[in-house]
């Protein structure tokens, strides 16, 4: 028999939290994880925590340059927010099809962890950070920490996803590319986040590459970005510069794709975002 | 667990498995047989129900978390002015042949016109992005919700 829970307040979420339950958000990914096949019940054991109603992680604020997102937002909820960053939207609005976006949550896509989790990639690039809740307290940590591999998460099992919180950092351009199969309802290839911001010189100020479903976990390294900062975008090679991730660029063969497609056009994405660039200074 | 919602306007309660699919639910317990199943993966669509005036996929939703709100089918779309008015297009428009989408198709389309209510064809093909036809190639189904906005010009 399994139990639910549909609580209205974080406190009382955090009380089944900590008897073990499970956070079900939107349920897009768990009723399909745990489907039991026409004519039977999903297959769930313990506790279910239904968090849709619990009003402080439904909430979306904005101050100081700063979003902050409840777990239970949903896709469509975010994509309505008139100061959601472009660079989210566009991923947003490729993940599945209306239908799932009406009831998927952003605490979800983060929980489930996958490798191809659409909102990961920019919210990486936008040095996302995300607050884990327990009955003791609360910490708030780098996503990037929060995942350490494929559904690997560093959360207690008492701990709940509450808000993620998003600087609204400003770029002088953002790109997002999402390689699949369809328009809709399809599950990443491979999908590309680029911000730059450039100085009045032509030199770069910051940029910004995340890549996803080319590794176990949104790939971003700073320090290659680092070392572009301060250089000419014009005198930049767009090949070779992208040569730089390409040891960090390490995905599988699976049935969506194959390695080596994923890592040549993502190496392409690269060399186009700063192309492109490059094209318009 | 006991769960009330209302259903096509109706106030409806029952004794479910909180965890128990609404598609279920809808179909098996209350014999709502227009909502189909053709997945149950919320990958195509048939199973389409209005929640709270916005379209999912009923195969993915527990009846916990229906629990309060306001259900509406295929059957309870055609029995207003709106649902007469894509169900006419549609067939004005020969934009269905098995049938086994088209309440799909059509909860799509009434989520759509509510929202928008003179959509061009790029807003008709992303708001039935989730909806997947074997048959027709979707382009006389495109032209039928188009159909249905000029038609039922001031229903929505």
């Amino acid at each position: 028999m399994v139990e639910t829970y549909r609580p209205e307040s974080l406190q009382e979420a955090l009380e089944i939290r900590a008897r073990g339950a499970l956070p079900f958000g939107g349920g897009t990914d768990l009723m399909v994880a745990r489907r039991g096949y026409t004519g039977n019940l999903p297959q769930f054991d313990g506790t279910l925590l239904f968090t849709d109603r619990v009003a402080e992680l439904r909430r979306i604020t904005v101050a100081e340059e700063v979003m902050e997102i409840g777990a239970a937002v949903t896709m469509t909820e975010l994509l309505e927010h008139p100061e959601t960053p472009d660079l989210l939207r566009e991923a947003l609005a490729l993940i599945a099809a209306p239908g799932i976006r009406n009831r998927a949550t952003l605490g979800g896509n983060i929980g489930n962890a996958s490798p191809a989790g659409d909102s990961l990639v920019p919210l990486y690039l936008y040095d996302a950070r995300v607050e884990l809740e327990s009955l003791r307290g609360s910490r708030i940590i780098p996503l990037k920490e929060l995942i350490t591999g494929v559904r690997k998460l560093t959360l207690a099992d008492n701990e709940l996803l509450t808000r993620i919180i998003l600087p609204l950092t400003v770029f002088t351009r953002t790109s997002y590319r999402k390689v699949g199969t369809r328009r809709a309802n399809a599950l990443s290839k491979l999908s590309f986040s680029g911000a730059l911001t450039l100085k009045r010189d032509g030199t770069i100020e910051d940029l910004r590459i995340a890549l996803g479903a080319v590794a176990p976990t949104v790939v971003r390294r700073e320090t290659i970005e680092k070392s572009l900062q301060g250089k000419s975008l014009e005198g930049l090679n767009p090949k070779e510069t992208a040569q730089k991730w390409a040891n960090d660029i390490t995905p599988i063969n699976d049935q969506r794709s194959t390695a080596a497609y994923r890592k040549q056009v993502a190496l392409n994405l690269i060399a186009g975002f700063i192309r492109k660039a490059q094209e318009e200074l | 667990m006991k769960i009330n919602f209302t259903l096509n306007g109706k106030e409806t309660s029952g004794d479910w498995p909180a965890e128990k699919r609404l598609l279920d639910v809808i179909r098996e317990d209350l014999g709502l047989t227009g909502t189909k199943e053709g997945c149950g993966e919320g990958e195509c669509g048939a199973c389409s129900v209005l929640l709270d005036g916005k379209i999912v996929n009923s195969c993915l939703i527990p009846l916990g978390q229906a629990e309060g709100a306001r259900v509406v089918t295929p059957e309870g779309l055609k029995e207003n002015p709106r649902g007469k008015a894509i169900l006419d297009a549609f067939a004005q428009a020969g934009a269905v042949q098995c049938g086994f989408c088209t309440p799909g198709m059509m909860m799509a389309a009434e989520a759509l016109l509510s929202r928008n209510p003179k959509p061009d064809e790029q807003a008709v093909r992303e708001a039935i992005s989730g909806n997947l036809c074997r048959c027709t190639g979707y382009d006389k189904i495109v032209l039928a919700i188009l159909l249905a906005a000029e038609k039922g010009d001031g229903l929505w």
